[in-house]
């Protein structure tokens, strides 16, 4: 299963790029990024090509960063693309938290990646399906 | 358990022997009090003239207080009791704030400051054999060569590493197998986010206790500082116009702290209508020297608050307990005419295992109403990544300090390591008020 990096910053000038920073310094590439807006301070959440050093480093560097799995779903880019994903889910009365795409191929294949109640058996949904779920290493490939 | 103990016959002395002790050396005080100007004409005001005047221990009522503003006012030799070639020492005030204080020391004073310092020690059930390195600064600050000539005495090997510079503190506690330092509670906390950064396994240390002190801490603190470390830690009471530390100091049992009585005279006092207060009310601590030849001091107002704890300690001294600092008659802040204390939230935020040892508390005006926020440290190691659980969290500490000082702050969560680290005294309120 894909791995998100989640960190605590504080909602003030300077704070993401000391992220982008540290994991630019750690020669990690960001594939997407989606930001949890509580006023005084936010979620940041990355997908990264490599979810474990990016959350070493950042700890390292003194930053609250924890690891959180997510479900990352390769879906066709094209119209109805995402809701047949979205159906699925719906069928199984599975809520999707917080969520982020991205398209890899334009015109062909999309990423989409989500935060689910319980992600393995969404997986396990999911896939029988057909639609192929990714870990840390295919969603990188995207 | 066994009891150790540096001078039993002054620490166990009956009370009535101690009282009559107390009497002898006070009036010895104020003979040498009427040497100083200041004293002179303050004692004159209420009729004293000689020390016989004094005939019990409660006459000591009738006479003036003296505070810090007297110590600035006689600044800088009006309370020296001594010609200058007597004394060999002197601890000033910075006077960044002010006139500054002076208190000068004869030999002999520095002797009798050096034995208390070693009762605490031995109290405490550290011996000679333990190696003490002394965390606090040498030089005016009182901290540091107060608890290094006690140690010395005892015959610990000391090691006299001054304040600051957490990674050579390491190194020397690593290389010479330290068993007893000496801190701020602040600072301690501080080494031991080090000793984690630098990957020092705790079982590298040979640490068994801790002399904390400077600062007004919470018994949470304490607990805090000897779980992370795996030691004792015992709370030290000292004031730089008293000596320095020495004061008065927790022995094995941590039961409170044994205040020296056969060296100073102990009051409670409410610091508003300058009544005594009786055992169990918390007012300002007032104490009077009684065996200091250069700078005696009568009453002295120590802005410090606590209550005299009831009962009798298992280790059998007969000196009487003051629970722990509970802040100082100047820090108590009042927040929308409520009185709230900066340790009563420090013992909130540290039962809050997600939040770090750092806080800040910062008050400001919005219209008429004063706005109390609290700012702590996110830990890394609980974060979850979770926002909802950081929203329910700032609600949870929120409440905590609402039914601890009636007062419901804002919460604001930092990153770690964002908010000021301190190595010595703790500035942790920030006051941003308007004077009137």
């Amino acid at each position: 299963m894909a791995e998100q990096v989640s960190v605590f910053i504080e909602n003030k000038p300077g704070r993401l790029n000391a992220v982008t920073g540290v994991l630019a310094e750690a020669r990690i590439d960001i594939r997407a990024m989606t930001i949890a807006d509580h006023r005084d301070y936010g979620v940041v959440k990355l997908l990264v090509s490599d979810p474990g050093a990016a959350q070493k480093a950042l700890v390292e560097h003194g930053f609250a960063a924890a690891l959180k799995p997510v479900l990352a779903v390769a879906i066709e880019d094209r119209s109805g693309g995402l809701h047949e994903l979205l159906e699925i889910l719906a069928e199984h009365q599975l809520n999707v938290r917080d969520a982020c795409g991205f398209v890899g191929e334009p015109g062909r294949r999309a990423v989409w990646c989500m935060e689910v109640a319980d992600p393995a058996e969404a997986a396990r949904l999911v896939a029988a399906r057909g639609l192929p779920v990714l870990g840390d290493a295919e969603l990188y490939r995207s | 358990m066994n009891v150790p103990v540096w001078d039993p016959a002054l620490e166990f002395m009956e009370r009535e022997t101690l009282e009559r002790l107390q009497l002898t050396r006070l009036r010895k005080t104020l003979a040498s009090a009427l040497q100083t100007p200041f004293y002179r004409c303050r004692l004159a005001e209420v009729g004293l003239r000689h020390p016989e005047d004094i005939v019990n221990l409660r006459d000591l009522r009738n006479l003036p207080y003296t505070t810090k503003d007297d110590l600035r006012e006689a600044f800088p030799a009006g309370l020296l009791a001594v010609g200058l070639e007597r004394a060999v020492r002197l601890h000033t005030s910075s006077g960044t704030t002010g006139t500054p204080t002076v208190i000068y020391h004869t030999r002999q004073d520095l002797d009798r400051w050096t034995e208390l310092v070693a009762r605490c020690i031995v109290a405490t059930g550290a011996t000679a054999g333990d190696v003490f390195q002394n965390m606090t600064g040498y030089g005016l600050f009182t901290g540091g060569l107060g608890l290094h000539y006690g140690a010395e005495r005892v015959g610990m090997l000391v090691i006299p590493a001054g304040s600051g510079n957490t990674g050579r503190q390491l190194q020397l506690m690593k290389n010479f197998r330290t068993t007893v330092v000496h801190a701020t509670p602040s600072y301690l906390l501080h080494l031991h986010d080090a000793l984690a950064e630098e990957g020092i396994a705790r079982d590298r240390l040979a640490l068994r206790k801790a002399f904390i002190g400077a600062e007004p801490h919470s018994e949470q603190t304490r607990r805090k500082i000897e779980d992370l470390f795996r030691i004792d830690a015992y709370n030290s009471y000292g004031l730089s116009e008293m000596n320095g530390p020495g004061v008065a100091f927790e022995c094995v049992y941590k039961t409170g702290l044994h205040l020296w009585e056969d060296a100073y005279i102990l009051e409670i006092i409410d610091p508003q209508t300058r009544e005594p207060l009786s055992e169990g009310e918390t007012g300002e601590i007032v104490m009077t020297t009684l065996q200091r030849q250069a700078t005696p001091l009568l009453r002295y107002r120590t802005r410090d608050l606590s209550h005299l704890l009831g009962g009798h300690c298992p280790c059998g001294r007969t000196h009487r307990r003051l629970a722990r600092i509970k802040g100082r008659s100047d820090d108590m802040l009042i927040v929308n005419g409520v009185n709230v204390f900066p340790s009563q939230i420090e013992d909130v935020l540290m039962k809050v295992p997600e939040v770090g040892t750092n806080y800040l508390i910062q008050l400001d005006k919005r219209g008429s109403l004063d706005r109390l926020a609290v700012k702590v440290e996110i830990r890394a190691a609980p974060f979850t990544g979770d926002p909802d659980a950081l929203d329910a969290l700032r609600e949870r500490i929120g409440e905590a300090l609402r039914a601890a000082i009636l007062v419901k702050p804002s919460v604001e969560l930092h990153e770690p390591g964002s908010l000021p680290v301190s190595e010595g005294k703790a500035r942790r309120v920030v006051d941003l008020r308007p004077a009137f």
